[in-house]
């Protein structure tokens, strides 16, 4: 099982490094966004307080929809999807060959994205940068733990780009809540870690119980 | 791995129908080993459904299939014995026949990849291209790498939708060929196909489908244009 | 349709008819007055909202796990109930909230909640509609993982504001008032109960529907 889950991660990875479609287009559609929201938001040349880690997450949440519709979309145009599928390599490997693929494309992009973010909205992000690391992580994890499932499951429907962001959002309100929130603490110059702690408790909360239930669902939501 | 090994498969009453569509329709056939049998039939008859259903990834609506002694249910046991080549060739277009063959031979749990997929670009006679990615290649020589990855783990079940499809005259030989190893070598090996020519001297069995029904199963089939044309009709 | 259906509808149309009288006499809440009493048909509707997606969720995992249609139906039912009666909910609630604290939205945890929550079940309900063949499982694991998902909402939810919610904006009620409330509730649970049969017969008859055509078919060739 851990050997088909590293076999897909490297050819997700391969694939990935050899077009670099996806991490290019990702990445650019997420710094635009930031200017977009730098541009709604920036008045008198000062951003308003506390809007650095808003703008990040919406800007994590609108970069990852994005990805997770164009690696499936990937996907299915060879029906290479169905192959993965047809292989006796268990369905969890699977979808946790696909997630970790998706986590690390994001991680990519969040590298760019908090420094710009920081620097753009003069938000000081990089105060507590394993805290930060951390809750960034936990919360990417837990978009991209339902944001594989589901993006698995509309391969084969119509209207399958609109039908993501419906899907997805909704079930990932804890996630930007606890996400915000969390980053908000850190950027005040008085840090209380223990309200980190808390926000971070429940982000691993959720990744833990959304990839458990991912697990269980992946094999009878993606069989006919 | 776990393979399970079985000698017949048998569908029986097998019906697939989407809402009110009825794609297909209480097909009953048992294939044993060494036997090629084709499934023939006009565009949207539910050879490729059929065949879907054969490879477990679409669930009969009703009516059963069995692999020797097991179903659909045995899982990735069962899988790791049936090979498939679908319409959409399985290929990943930005990794290179040999990173695809390789990648495929270690989902499978070939214990060598490497060794296996260099094998495989040998007996598809594409060594010197093995290192280029896939979309680069034309549909034929795609069409001769997708056949050795669908074969590259040694299958009991060999499931072929359309495989002579963009194959010239070279290719076509050697798939010819290919399937008659198959054959010697003891699998089962189920294809559609729409080149009644070719399938003439190679089928043992053919099932004529129409509107998802088998209209006609005839073995040892000769004059495969005329019985087709009596049997479907137009 | 079974023989209570036609009496029940009559019952239950005629408490609905009932109702704002018996409301009328509740007694006067003495703080907010005569809008208060939104509240009968705000909180039977809340209440409803809640069972419908309960009920959407537990079919939906006994549909992913045993893939009988009749599940299926219930879940897809409970879940058109959840979307009606949600939307009640949302709007009896600011209709309240603007009387009685003068805006019409408040961020308060349950209402917020309730706001995702009925987004889910809008959000099933159009994955059934445009997801095209298919969507019933995927449907379903949407609705399991939005019921999952309660508790996380709630907790993010209220500790969003402020790490000590304030105590609850929205008042518990003081039990003198139970009986419109138990009135209105009871008429609100036959109305449930009522369209959820009425809504499960239509999906069944269409699903015999689909068989007969395929019968037909068969027939015909």
């Amino acid at each position: 099982m851990l050997r088909a889950i590293w076999l897909i991660v490297r050819k997700d990875l391969t694939v990935e490094v050899r077009s670099r479609e996806i991490a290019y287009t990702t990445l650019f559609f997420a710094v635009a966004c930031v200017l977009v929201f730098a541009f709604s938001l920036v008045q008198e040349g000062r951003a308003a307080e506390g809007v650095g880690p808003g703008v990040l997450w919406m800007a994590i949440m609108f970069a990852g929809n994005l990805a997770l519709g164009r690696t499936f979309e990937r996907e299915r145009q060879a029906e290479t999807l169905r192959a993965l599928l047809l292989a006796p390599a268990p369905r969890p490997a699977v979808y946790l060959g696909k997630l970790t693929g998706i986590v690390v494309l994001l991680a990519v992009t969040e590298a760019v994205l908090v420094p710009l973010v920081a620097l753009l909205f003069q938000a000081r992000l990089l105060a507590h940068p394993f805290w930060l690391a951390a809750v960034v992580a936990t919360g990417t994890i837990g978009f991209a733990a339902v944001g594989t499932v589901f993006a698995a499951m509309l391969v084969r429907a119509r209207s399958r780009d609109v039908l993501l962001p419906v899907l997805l959002y909704p079930i990932t309100v804890p996630v930007i809540i606890a996400g915000v929130r969390a980053t908000l603490a850190l950027v005040q110059p008085d840090f209380n870690a223990s309200l980190v702690q808390f926000w971070l408790a429940l982000l691993v909360a959720f990744d833990v119980v959304f990839v458990t239930l991912a697990l269980w669902t992946f094999e009878p939501v993606m069989t006919d | 791995m776990n393979r399970l090994d079985f000698n017949e498969i048998a569908a029986d009453e097998v019906s697939r129908h989407f809402g009110r569509r009825r794609a297909v329709s209480r097909v009953t056939f048992k294939a044993g080993r060494g036997t090629i049998l084709g499934l023939l039939g006009p565009n949207g008859a539910g050879k490729s459904t059929l065949l879907a259903m054969l490879a477990t990834l679409l669930r009969p609506s009703s009516g059963t299939i069995r692999y020797g002694q097991s179903d659909a249910a045995a899982g990735p046991s069962l899988r790791a014995r049936i090979g498939v080549l679908g319409h959409d060739l399985f290929l990943y277009p930005e990794l290179t026949a040999r990173e695809n063959l390789a990648f495929f031979a270690g989902l499978y749990g070939i214990a060598d990849p490497a060794a296996q997929a260099r094998d495989a670009l040998d007996r598809a006679g594409l060594a010197a291209r093995a290192d280029d990615p896939v979309s680069s290649l034309s549909r034929g020589m795609r069409q001769r790498v997708a056949l050795e990855r669908a074969l590259i783990h040694d299958p009991r079940l060999a499931l072929l939708d359309e495989p002579f499809t963009g194959l010239d005259d070279a290719s076509t030989g050697a798939l010819v060929g290919r399937l008659h190893a198959l054959r010697a070598s003891g699998a089962i090996v189920i294809l559609a196909t729409h080149d009644l020519d070719l399938a003439e001297g190679l089928l043992d069995c053919a099932i004529f489908l129409r509107d998802g029904r088998a209209v006609e199963t005839v073995a040892r089939p000769d004059r495969l244009r005329t019985t087709y044309r009596a049997v479907i009709g137009r | 349709m079974p023989k209570w259906f036609s009496p029940a509808v009559l019952v239950c149309g005629l408490m609905f008819v009932v109702s704002p009288f018996v409301i009328a006499n509740a007694p006067y809440e003495s703080t907010m007055g005569l809008v208060q009493k939104i509240f009968y048909y705000h909180m039977p509707s809340a209440w409803m909202f809640l069972t419908a997606s309960l009920i959407c969720g537990v079919a939906s995992a006994r549909f992913l796990a045993t893939g009988t249609a009749r599940y299926d139906r219930t879940a897809w039912a409970s879940a058109e109930m959840a979307v009606l009666f949600g939307l009640l909910t949302l709007v009896t609630g600011p209709l309240w909230a603007r009387r009685a604290w003068g805006t019409w939205w408040v961020w308060d945890a349950r209402i917020t909640s309730s706001l995702v929550g009925w987004m889910i079940a809008w959000a099933y309900l159009i994955l059934r509609r445009y997801g095209g063949p298919g969507s019933e499982k995927l449907a379903a694991g949407l609705a399991l993982f939005g019921m999952a998902n309660v508790p996380f909402i709630y907790v993010s939810v209220n500790y969003w504001r402020t790490i000590h919610p304030a105590t609850t904006v929205v008042p518990t009620l003081p039990f003198s008032m139970g009986f419109p409330l138990l009135f209105c509730l009871t008429a609100f649970l036959m109305l449930f109960v009522l369209l959820m049969k009425l809504r499960v017969r239509v999906a069944l008859e269409q699903s015999r529907l689909d068989d007969i055509y395929l019968a037909l078919d068969e027939q015909r060739l």
